[in-house]
């Protein structure tokens, strides 16, 4: 038996070496251990995370060789006897002090840390997120920039179950946003979390925490970004069906790339024009174009009296984005949970109470509303919905009627 | 009959429990085709009918036993624990919603109506909330909290009166005295009907004339669920008291031997305790 | 020794197949019925948890649709722990606790056999809500709301099996309870108990005082679904965040409520392949009091990023690095019973040995997930998935399993193949650090927990996992046979299985006889305690 053990042992760390040198051929991309970051917040968690990680491998090196030790040398093949003592008052105090010792080292400095992430005062630009069911909301508190980031199609095309691309072959599968969010370097940023309407987390390894996204509440949380560049993170709390795919791009600028940007949203979102923001940037510096415009990009050239052809394009553009991960591409949705639209009394009924449900919501349920979303993008996808897969009322619905039934 | 050690009893098979099990699946499995909206209320109903059945025919098995005087001291002890802990675990249960109160009165609501600056103002319009409010959404309704006075009062003195009334029979009990004993009982069970009388008028009032519901809001969903579970325990009290004064009429009990008894006692002063907390947090403060 | 010299009052086992399995009341057949039912919910959990492992695989959408996958996430956790873990220790409880202590048999037999059966029920409507319409439960075995609120019409159903869970386990732990304190055998004091009667009297208080609120809390959201209550909508005063309280409240201690039986069975097998006593008995008994006291004031550390308040955080951060404390004190007390000891190396010990190591590690990833600001990162990834399995499979499963092995011929009066006991150790050893040893790096790396899908630099360790999840996986089917074959046969087991064991279990023949100790035994006033 002995000999046995021994083997097995020995072919234990076989398979685990092998299989780990297989990985570390096979992807050179793989991490091990957390990322340092790039803010001080960030450092310092990863340097409380390194001494976290330090002591428990010391103490478990001593723990396990005792262990070891014992099991070696005191086994009965080997003619060992039993000793017959059964407690000793001073070793259990000791090994009780020790580790409170101990604990009180990683304490002071955990403490420290905390108390300056807590801090949110003095910020330079506080910046709204919105989680939204998968999706986030930016909207820029101090320049009143607003938009929606969503996966992006790339991924959203690799992602389903029988995919036209391979998740391989996209760059930041799943990691990649149509409009990341664009913010300044060296700047305190403070965001302003919420939801619209589960639990949802944002999280930017990065940045160095992350923080839940909770309905009817905000939470805060600051980072000062110190090197221009991307950082990516994703949604950390369950949320439902699309939990997986909803993923954060923070883009990190110097100061008057920043400022050229917001001058460029302003302008976008100023009085007059109904479109929503469009983050213009050139897609991230990692990708190349993207395969198919946002949707959000069409609505700009949406004039106030769109044609049906205009309506149709650009609603099945939004409608992709925002509504088939319930109600599916071809609007036969999921039944029982997510109705289908394709024939629905709704969809095919009074126009009114198709908005109502759109705006609104339908309280309880899934459908919350989808009211964010700017007028021409709502005309658009309801428009579509009316006169898509065989729904075909013929109906056109104008940005106007919408801003009439908000 | 399996006895050991100077005669614990040690109960053969029994059907009970499976009737049990079996009472409080149709119950639940009926309720939730009721939520769902599938099916009538009856599944339910009769799931609650076989779980009567099952704890008449269990508890008339063990006062049978009991009176036939098969158990031992040990036993008693067994039936003590098991009634403390069961009771201890009652207290947990509430606590879980006395919790919720505590946290929206002392938490959320002050949150929500002012305290934590950037949700008051960015997602609530800047509402000022205090207690009692039902919530910063539900600004448009129009209700009244339910005030401590006259009917609360009432009620706290009608319970701790039957405190009173039903420690004055267990000395009666033990002391021998079966006619105070019967009397002091009939006059709980009375004072805990009255008790349930009062608050159904209180519920209806609510209803009716302040437009307070269970779905007015934070304050109508702990003043209910609080005072209405408590309601519950009140009911299962007093059909319990009701028993035990028929028992005690039988001349079940004995001076040195009457756990049944003392059991329900327990149970009563515990939902006495209960109702304080709920006076106090609920009501007054 | 006076046990067995009463085989004239020997009853045996109803005939009757119905009467003995479904009326029964004898502690033993219920917890047969417990440890079958556990095992059968072990593997109806563990298939879960491989259609969870194939779909992470590789990266992409392969097998299941992500509302599917959040379904196996969600049962594959409330099967696991309230379906095996919990069953497993309870059963444990009934068959061992009686004969531990010299008692004839629990000491509320009828509401035994409601406990017991109660748990078929609540999950075949657990299960059940798999074939409904929209599906079964897929908020996480936490179950959150909002996203709990969104459910199609098994949510009732979920709610309620939950709650009859919750009555069958504090029916349960009332029972043992009473049975500790009540039907000791004379001179049996509570300092002479065997460890595992101590940590499951100090369990039993954990459950009766947690089940309750779990119970609160979910009705709470059973009439927030349906009679417009507002707990947990900002909207209505109340909060999301409210839900997660109370449920923590209840969710910490639960998770010790898995482990504390475990220290128990540990603190019984050592000893007994050290051949030496318990090292620090009473410091034994102390430091799972004080676990159990501590488990009721850290739940918000499962809820750093949900935006405490300054002080919250740093009270629950400090309060949960002081469990490591107590904790430490029983792991180093084990190690001292080993030293100087004479070991030998049966299935039971390798199962404890190993308990004590992966459990340890899996405690060192518990305190850094107890340091707030590091937490921020930790949180809900996978090395909050690897801690858990370290404490949860390589430490709850692994003390079952060591149980299984150490009483198995007590149970059945066969030794079990110890060959094949062996082999069953090895790989699940092995296949279990392959299993989830790199969930640590995945989590550190960035990647999140319930998700069904994953970028691409996971893409290795995932694949990893996944081989070490199957190789697992079918190594307890080695387990099973062994038990199967035990059960039909085998060589004889004596009354006193193993040389170094000891305590009145071992003073039975095995089987033992069906009523245990009919008249109670008499236990020296000198015996040291018991291990
Ligand atoms: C059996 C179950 C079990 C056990 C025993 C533990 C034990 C511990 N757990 Fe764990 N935990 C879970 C089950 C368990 N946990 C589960 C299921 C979850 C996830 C739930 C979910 O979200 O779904 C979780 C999550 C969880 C979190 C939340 C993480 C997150 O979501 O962000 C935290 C944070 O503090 C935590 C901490 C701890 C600590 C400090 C211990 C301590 O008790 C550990 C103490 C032990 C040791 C430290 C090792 C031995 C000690 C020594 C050798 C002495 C010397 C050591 C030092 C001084 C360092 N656990
Ligand atoms: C005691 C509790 C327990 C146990 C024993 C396990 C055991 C296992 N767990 Fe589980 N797990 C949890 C408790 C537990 N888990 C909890 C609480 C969660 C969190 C859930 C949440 O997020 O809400 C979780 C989540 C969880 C995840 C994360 C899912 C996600 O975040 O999306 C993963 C992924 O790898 C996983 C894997 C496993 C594996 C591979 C095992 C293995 O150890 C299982 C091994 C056993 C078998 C494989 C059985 C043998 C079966 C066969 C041989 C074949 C089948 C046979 C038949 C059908 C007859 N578990
Ligand atoms: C998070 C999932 C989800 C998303 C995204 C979603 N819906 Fe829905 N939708 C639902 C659910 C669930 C219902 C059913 C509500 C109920 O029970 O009545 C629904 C119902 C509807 C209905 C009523 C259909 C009927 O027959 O009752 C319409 C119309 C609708 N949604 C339109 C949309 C539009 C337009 C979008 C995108 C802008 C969208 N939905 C996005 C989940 C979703
Ligand atoms: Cu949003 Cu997960
Ligand atoms: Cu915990």
């Amino acid at each position: 038996m002995r000999l046995e053990s021994k083997k097995s042992a020995a072919r234990a760390g076989g398979v685990v070496f092998g299989l780990l040198a297989a990985a570390g051929t096979a992807h050179a991309d793989f991490a091990l251990n957390m990322t340092p970051g790039v803010s001080s917040v960030s450092r310092e968690v990863y340097g409380l995370h390194m001494l976290l990680l330090w002591i428990c491998t010391a103490i478990g090196v001593l723990v396990f060789s005792a262990i070891i030790y014992s099991v070696i040398k005191f086994r009965r093949s080997k003619g060992a006897v039993a000793a017959q003592f059964h407690h000793n008052t001073t070793v259990e105090i000791v090994w009780t002090v020790i580790p409170m010792l101990i604990l009180i080292s990683i304490a002071v400095p955990a403490t420290k840390v905390l108390v300056v992430m807590e801090d949110t005062s003095n910020s330079d630009l506080s910046i709204k997120v919105t989680g939204y069911q998968w999706r986030w909301g930016y909207e820029y508190l101090d320049e009143g920039i607003s938009f929606i980031s969503s996966l992006d199609r790339q991924s959203d095309l690799a992602r389903q179950r029988n995919p036209v691309i391979k998740p391989r072959e996209v760059e930041n599968y799943l990691l990649e946003v149509d409009n990341p969010v664009v913010v300044p370097v060296g700047k305190k940023i403070r965001f302003l979390l919420t939801s619209n309407d589960v639990i949802h987390s944002w999280w930017v390894p990065a940045l160095g925490w992350k923080r839940d996204a909770i309905p009817g509440y905000i939470n805060e949380l600051w980072t000062r970004i110190e090197e221009p560049g991307i950082y990516r993170g994703q949604c950390a709390e369950l949320c439902g069906r699309d939990h997986a795919f909803m993923p954060i791009v923070v883009k990190a600028v110097p100061e008057d790339e920043y400022r050229a940007w917001v001058e460029e949203q302003k302008a976008r979102m100023a009085p007059g024009r109904q479109e929503p923001a469009q983050a213009a940037n050139p897609a991230p510096a990692s990708q190349p174009q993207q395969a198919l415009p946002p949707a959000a990009a069409a609505a700009q050239d949406v004039v106030a009296e769109p044609t049906l052809a205009e309506l149709m394009q650009l609603g099945e553009q939004a409608y992709l984005t925002n509504c088939a991960s319930c109600h599916q591409a071809d609007g036969t949705g999921m039944p029982p949970m997510f109705p289908a639209l394709k024939g629905s009394p709704v969809v095919a009924g009074d126009i009114d109470a198709h908005l109502e449900v759109v705006l609104r919501g339908v309280p309880g349920t899934a459908m919350v509303s989808f009211a964010h979303l700017s007028d021409a993008e709502l005309a658009a996808i309801v428009t579509y919905k009316r006169n898509a897969w065989g729904n075909d009322t013929g109906e056109l619905i104008r940005p106007a009627d919408v801003r009439a039934a908000r | 009959m399996a006895q050991a050690q100077g005669g614990y009893y040690v109960p053969h098979g029994s059907y009970w429990p499976l009737v049990g099990c079996i009472g409080l699946t149709t119950s639940v499995v009926g309720a939730s085709g009721y939520f769902n909206g599938d099916w009538s209320i009856w599944p339910l109903l009769v799931g609650a009918a076989i779980m009567a059945v099952m704890f008449f025919g269990w508890f008339g098995t063990v006062i049978h036993e009991s009176v036939s005087g098969v158990y031992n001291s040990q036993v008693d002890r067994s039936f003590r624990w098991g009634m403390t802990w069961f009771i201890f675990s009652e207290v947990m249960f509430f606590g879980a919603f006395f919790g919720a109160l505590f946290y929206a009165r002392v938490f959320s609501v002050p949150w929500l109506g002012g305290e934590d600056i950037v949700t008051n103002q960015l997602l609530w319009d800047s509402v000022n909330l205090r207690w009692p409010t039902a919530g910063p959404g539900f600004g448009h309704l129009e209700w009244e909290p339910m005030g401590a006075w006259p009917l609360p009062t009432i009620n706290t003195l009608l319970l701790l009166t039957s405190g009173v009334t039903l420690t004055i029979a267990h000395h009666a009990l033990k002391a021998n005295q079966r006619l105070k004993l019967v009397l002091f009982m009939w006059a709980t069970v009375l004072l805990g009907t009255t008790f349930l009388i009062f608050q159904g008028y209180e519920y209806i009032h609510a209803y009716r004339e302040l437009n307070l519901r269970l779905d007015t809001g934070i304050y109508g969903s702990t003043f209910f669920m609080l005072t209405g579970f408590h309601g519950v325990h009140v009911i299962i009290g007093t059909v319990a008291l009701l028993v035990i004064t028929l028992r005690c009429m039988r001349g079940h009990f004995t001076p040195g031997h009457h756990f049944g008894f003392e059991g329900v006692a327990w149970y009563w002063h515990f939902v006495d305790v209960v109702w304080l907390g709920l006076y106090i947090f609920v009501y007054v403060l | 020794m006076t046990a067995m010299t009463h085989e004239a009052e020997h009853h045996g086992p109803p005939s009757n197949f119905f009467q003995r399995w479904l009326f029964t009341t004898n502690h033993k057949d219920i917890g047969t019925l417990y440890l079958v039912f556990s095992l059968v919910m072990f593997f109806i959990g563990g298939a879960m948890a491989l259609i969870i492992r194939a779909e992470l695989f590789q990266p992409g959408l392969q097998l299941v649709d992500p509302y599917f996958f959040n379904q196996m996430t969600t049962l594959h956790a409330l099967v696991m722990i309230f379906g095996a873990v919990m069953p497993a220790f309870t059963g444990l409880a009934n068959w061992m606790i009686p004969i531990m202590i010299g008692a004839p048999d629990m000491a509320l037999p009828r509401m035994n056999n409601w406990s017991f059966w109660l748990l078929p029920f609540a999950f075949a409507i657990l299960l059940s809500t798999l074939f409904m319409p929209g599906g079964g439960p897929a908020g996480g075995w936490t179950m959150y709301p909002p996203l709990m609120l969104q459910h199609g019409m098994s949510f009732p159903f979920v709610i309620f099996s939950v709650h009859l869970m919750g009555i069958s386990s504090i029916m349960g732990a009332i029972n043992v309870i009473a049975t500790v304190l009540n039907m000791r055998a004379p001179g049996m004091s509570l300092m002479k108990m065997p460890m595992f009667a101590w940590a499951w009297l100090i369990t039993g208080f954990l459950i009766i005082g947690v089940m309750p609120v779990l119970a609160g809390a979910i009705t709470m959201l059973l009439t927030d679904q349906y009679f417009g209550t507002t707990f947990f909508s900002a909207a209505g005063g109340g909060d999301p965040v409210l839900y997660q309280h109370i449920f923590w409240f209840f969710g910490h201690p639960e998770v010790y409520i898995m482990i504390l039986p475990a220290f128990g069975i540990i603190s019984a097998i050592i000893p007994t392949f050290s051949r030496k006593p318990l090292f620090g008995y009473s410091s034994m008994v102390y430091a799972i009091a004080s676990i159990a006291f501590l488990s009721f004031l850290v739940w918000a550390h499962h809820m750093f990023t949900v935006g405490m308040l300054l002080a919250g955080s740093l009270f629950f951060m400090y309060a949960t690095m002081v469990i490591s404390v107590p904790t430490g004190v029983k792991v180093f007390n084990w190690v001292a019973t080993m030293w100087r000891g004479s070991l030998t190396f049966e299935t039971p010990m390798l199962f404890a040995i190993a308990f004590v190591i992966l459990f340890t590690i899996g405690g060192f990833s518990g305190l850094m997930l107890s340091i707030v600001p590091a937490d921020f990162q930790y949180h809900d990834t996978y090395f909050v998935v690897a801690h858990f399995h370290y404490v949860l499979v390589t430490g709850a499963v692994f003390s079952i399993i060591a149980a299984t092995y150490y009483w198995l011929p007590k149970w059945t009066g066969h030794m079990y193949d110890e060959r094949l006991g062996k082999w069953h150790f090895w790989l699940s050893v092995i296949f279990v650090n392959i299993l989830f040893f790199p969930q640590h790096f995945l989590g550190l790396a960035g990647m999140p927990r319930r998700i069904p899908d994953y970028a691409l630099q996971f893409a290795e360790f995932n694949m990893i996992s996944t081989i070490g999840a199957f190789g697992f996986g079918f190594a307890q089917l080695i387990f099973l046979w062994v038990i199967i074959k035990c059960v039909r046969g085998g060589e004889k087991a004596p009354a006193k299985v193993w040389d170094g064991a000891e305590g009145l279990e071992w003073t039975l023949s095995s089987p033992p006889p069906y009523h245990s100790f009919t008249t109670p035994p008499v236990i020296p006033e000198t015996e040291a305690p018991a291990r």
